[in-house]
C-alpha cells in the first residue's frame, strides 16, 4: 500500500539524515523524500512517499513520532490529498519530431524552458503517474537525461 | 565562566554524584574544570566499561548516569555501552570531547562524526555549536533521557566550546517543554476500564512483567495488583526480580531460555497482561501466535512497541507506575482465579530444573548458582553477565529484594563487572555480586584495577570451563560438535590476576563444601575473586 507521511520537523542541521537514516535502519521504503520550508522558518515539511503493509505503515507513522525532531506527523492516502512532482527532461529533437513533442507538451499541459538547436529542456507540473505516462510519450524521442522531485503533498481542503 | 565550567554546573544542578569516564585532549577542559567540584570521578580501564557503570549506577540509584570520554576512538570505543544501555532503555547521558569547532569535517587528528555514528543506539544527540546553549542543552539531555521510554543521550562538546567565555550569564532552566517532545504519562482511561473488565471476566489471566516495570519504578504496585486479583506473574529476561523468585504467583521467565512451565503458563492464558516489555523474539519465539485465543493487554510508555512485534487486543500507553496506580484505583478483584493458579503450581512441579549431572570434580552450575543467591543477602544485588552463565543465573538465582541486573537486549559481554561497580556506587551498603563467564571476564578484568583504585568492594564469580560456553553449546546442537572460535585454552591462572590487583582469590570445585566456601567469600565487604570450575560440556538446557 501506497502511504503519503506530511512530517514537519525543527528546521536544524542534521535532521534529514535522522529521518532518512531511520528508514534504512528500520528497513522500510522511501519512494520519495522531499523537504522545504514552511512559512514558519523553523518548521521544515518533508514529504515522503513509501510503501508497505498496513503494520509498517503504522510503525512508520510511530517511528517518525518518536523522533525528538519531529514535530507533528500526518499520514494519508493519495486519493486523500492534492500530490504534485516537478520534473525536467531533456531531450534530443530534430525537425521531424519537433512538431510531435510540442503536441505532446500541449496536450499534457507541459512547457518547453529551454532550447538549443538540437536539445530542449521541458517542464512539467503533474500527478507522479502522469508524469510517467509523459516520460511514456517521449520514449519514441532520444531522452538525454530527466530530474524529478519527488511528491509533495496536501490534505485536500474539505477533508474525507 | 568557560563552557567546561558551564557542563560542571550544569551536572551540578542535576544532581549528578558519579562521571565514569576517561581521559583525552579533547575532554580535558571538563576534567580540569571538575577539578573544583564535589562530583566523583572514577577514572575506568576502556571506554565502553564508562558506559556499563553509568548503566549498572542508573539502574540501581533510579537517577540518569553520567559518563564522559574524549574525541575520536574514545567516542567510538563508547559506542556498544550506549548501544547496551539503548536496548535496556537506561537513562544515560554521555558527554564526548570533539575536536575544534572548524576542523570538524577535515578528518583531523581524533576527530570522528560520533553523533554519525550513534544515530541508531541514542534517543537523541547534540553537537555543541553555541556555548550558550550548553545549559539548555544540558537541560533536555537529562530531561529526555530519564523521561517516557528512558534511553542514553549524547552531548558532543569541541575543544573549543570548552574553552570559550559565556557571553549571557549561566542560568540553569528551572523547568522545560520542548514541542516535539511530550510523552505520555497517564493511560487513556477508557482503555484502563476495558482492562479492569477483561481482568474481572478473565479465568486464565496473567501478567507478563517486563523491564519497564524496574525502569518506571512500579514493582510494588504491579505486586500488590497481582496479588489483589490473585493474578500470576512471569517475567522476560529484564523483568526478573519484578516478583521474588519464590512468591507463589510468580512462575518463572519466558522465552526460549526460560522455563517451559512459564511459556506454558502464558500460552494458556486467556488474558495476558504485556506490561514493559518489547516482545521481542528472545521472549516470544512467535508473536503472531501469542495472540491466539486470548485477549492480549500490552501496556507501555512507548507507542511504537506496541503493534511492533505484535499486535494487542487491547493497547494502553503509559508511565506503568501510573497506569497501576490506576488499576488498583478502580479494580473490585472479582475472582480469585484459584484453578488456574493451581494449575500453574502442578506445571511448575512436573518441570522443575533439572539438574546437571556434574562429573569428576566439577561443579553443577545451576545447583552452585542456586546456592549462591540463597547465601547473598536479602537486597543483594546481582549481576549476570552474557552467556551461560548467564542462563543459569536467569533460571536458578533467586531474587528476593534485591535487583538482578544483566545485559538483556544487546547481550553484551563484558557488561557485568562495570556494571556491578556502577551497582556498588550507587548503592555503598548492599552486597553485589558479578557472575561471569570466562570468556567475558577476559573482555573485562581491565577494571579489576579501577575497582583497587577507588576501593569498589565487588563480588566476582567466574564460572570457568575454558570455552564460550553459550556458542560451544550452540555448536554442539547446530553443528553437531564441531567447535570453531570457541576454544579458551590460553586462560590466565586466576588465583595469579586475583594476587596482581590485590583481590581475595578462591577456587570451588565438585569436592569443596560449597556451602562453607560461598559463606566465607560473601563475608567480609572486600573485592574477591572466586574460581568455580564447571564442566565444559555442560549445558543450559
Amino acid at each position: 500500500m501506497k502511504r503519503i507521511y506530511s512530517v514537519l520537523v525543527e528546521n536544524r542541521a542534521g535532521v534529514l539524515s535522522k529521518v532518512s537514516g531511520l528508514f534504512s535502519r528500520r528497513n522500510f521504503n522511501i519512494d520519495s523524500l522531499v523537504v522545504g520550508e514552511t512559512n514558519d522558518k523553523s518548521v521544515s515539511c518533508m514529504t515522503i512517499v513509501s510503501t508497505g503493509d498496513e503494520r509498517t505503515i503504522e510503525q512508520i507513522e510511530k517511528q517518525l513520532n518518536k523522533k525528538i525532531d519531529v514535530i507533528k506527523v500526518k499520514t494519508f492516502k493519495e486519493s486523500m490529498s492534492i500530490n504534485r512532482e516537478l520534473m525536467l527532461i531533456k531531450v534530443k529533437y530534430n525537425k521531424d519530431n519537433r512538431r510531435d513533442i510540442m503536441e505532446n507538451c500541449e496536450i499534457m499541459n507541459a512547457q518547453i524552458v529551454d532550447m538549443s538547436k538540437n536539445m530542449m529542456i521541458i517542464q512539467i507540473c503533474d500527478t507522479s503517474e502522469r508524469i510517467e505516462l509523459f516520460i511514456e510519450m517521449l520514449k519514441s524521442v532520444s531522452i538525454v537525461e530527466i530530474a524529478r522531485t519527488g511528491t509533495v503533498a496536501l490534505t485536500k481542503c474539505k477533508e474525507m | 565562566m568557560i563552557g567546561a565550567e558551564a557542563i560542571v554546573k550544569c551536572l551540578e544542578k542535576e544532581k549528578t554524584d558519579v562521571i565514569f569516564g576517561y581521559s583525552g585532549v579533547a575532554i580535558d577542559p571538563f576534567w580540569n574544570k571538575m577539578l573544583d567540584s564535589d562530583i566523583k570521578r572514577v577514572l575506568i580501564r576502556t571506554e565502553q566499561n564508562a558506559a556499563h557503570c553509568a548503566s549498572g549506577y542508573a539502574r540501581i540509584s533510579g537517577k540518569v548516569g553520567v559518563c564522559a570520554v574524549t574525541s575520536g576512538p574514545g567516542a567510538t570505543n563508547l559506542i556498544t555501552g550506549i548501544a547496551t544501555a539503548y536496548a535496556d532503555s537506561i537513562p544515560l547521558v554521555a558527554i564526548t570531547g570533539q575536536v575544534n569547532s572548524d576542523m570538524i569535517g577535515s578528518d583531523v587528528f581524533q576527530e570522528a562524526d560520533i553523533t554519525g555514528a550513534v544515530e541508531s543506539f541514542v534517543k537523541y544527540s547534540y553537537l555543541v555549536r553555541d556555548v550558550n546553549d550548553i545549559p539548555r542543552i544540558f537541560k533536555e539531555a537529562f530531561f529526555i533521557a530519564s523521561t517516557g521510554r528512558k534511553g542514553p543521550v549524547l552531548i558532543d562538546i569541541p575543544y573549543d566550546i570548552q574553552l570559550s567565555e559565556l557571553t549571557t550569564k549561566f542560568s540553569y532552566p528551572e523547568s522545560i517543554s520542548m514541542r516535539t517532545y511530550k510523552p505520555t504519562v497517564n493511560g487513556n482511561m477508557a482503555q484502563i476500564k476495558k482492562v479492569i473488565k477483561e481482568v474481572e471476566k478473565a479465568k486464565r489471566p496473567i501478567i507478563c512483567a517486563g523491564g519497564g516495570v524496574h525502569l518506571s519504578g512500579a514493582v510494588e504496585e504491579l505486586r500488590k495488583f497481582a496479588e489483589l486479583n490473585n493474578v500470576p506473574v512471569v517475567s522476560t529476561m529484564m523483568g526478573i526480580g519484578v516478583m521474588p523468585t519464590d512468591h507463589p504467583l510468580y512462575f518463572g521467565m519466558v522465552g526460549n531460555n526460560g522455563q517451559s512451565y512459564a511459556n506454558r503458563a502464558m500460552n494458556e492464558s486467556d488474558l495476558l497482561l504485556m506490561v514493559g516489555a518489547r516482545v521481542a523474539d528472545r521472549a516470544v519465539n512467535r508473536p503472531d501466535l501469542i495472540t491466539e485465543n486470548k485477549v492480549m493487554v500490552h501496556i507501555d510508555v512507548d507507542p511504537a512497541e506496541i503493534g511492533k512485534n505484535v499486535g494487542p487486543t487491547i493497547p494502553l500507553v503509559g508511565d506503568i507506575k501510573h497506569i497501576f496506580h490506576d488499576f488498583l484505583e478502580m479494580d473490585d478483584h472479582a475472582d480469585d482465579h484459584r484453578e488456574w493458579v493451581k494449575l500453574l503450581e502442578k506445571y511448575k512441579k512436573e518441570n522443575a530444573s533439572q539438574k546437571i549431572e556434574s562429573k569428576d570434580g566439577y561443579l553443577d552450575p545451576k545447583d552452585f548458582i542456586c546456592k549462591l543467591s540463597e547465601c547473598m543477602k536479602d537486597d543483594a544485588i546481582y549481576v549476570a553477565d552474557v552467556g551461560q552463565n548467564q542462563m543459569w543465573s536467569c533460571e536458578c538465582s533467586k531474587v528476593r529484594d534485591g535487583r538482578f541486573l544483566t545485559s538483556g537486549g544487546m547481550g553484551t559481554m563484558g557488561y557485568s563487572i562495570p556494571a556491578a561497580m556502577g551497582a556498588k556506587i550507587a548503592a555503598p551498603n548492599k552486597q553485589v555480586v558479578a557472575v561471569i563467564g570466562d570468556g567475558a571476564f577476559q573482555m573485562s578484568m581491565m577494571e579489576l584495577a579501577t575497582m583497587r583504585q577507588y576501593g569498589i568492594p565487588v563480588k566476582i564469580v567466574v564460572m570457568k570451563n575454558g570455552y564460550l560456553g553459550m556458542v560451544r553449546e550452540h555448536q554442539h546442537f547446530a553443528y553437531n560438535d564441531n567447535y570453531s572460535m570457541v576454544e579458551l585454552s590460553g586462560d590466565p591462572d586466576l588465583s595469579m590476576i586475583a594476587a596482581a590487583y590485590g583481590m581475595d582469590y578462591m577456587k570451588i570445585n565438585g569436592d569443596s563444601n560449597v556451602i562453607k566456601d560461598i559463606k566465607a567469600f560473601l563475608k567480609d565487604d572486600n573485592s574477591s575473586l572466586m574460581e568455580v570450575v564447571v564442566d565444559p560440556m555442560a549445558l543450559t538446557k
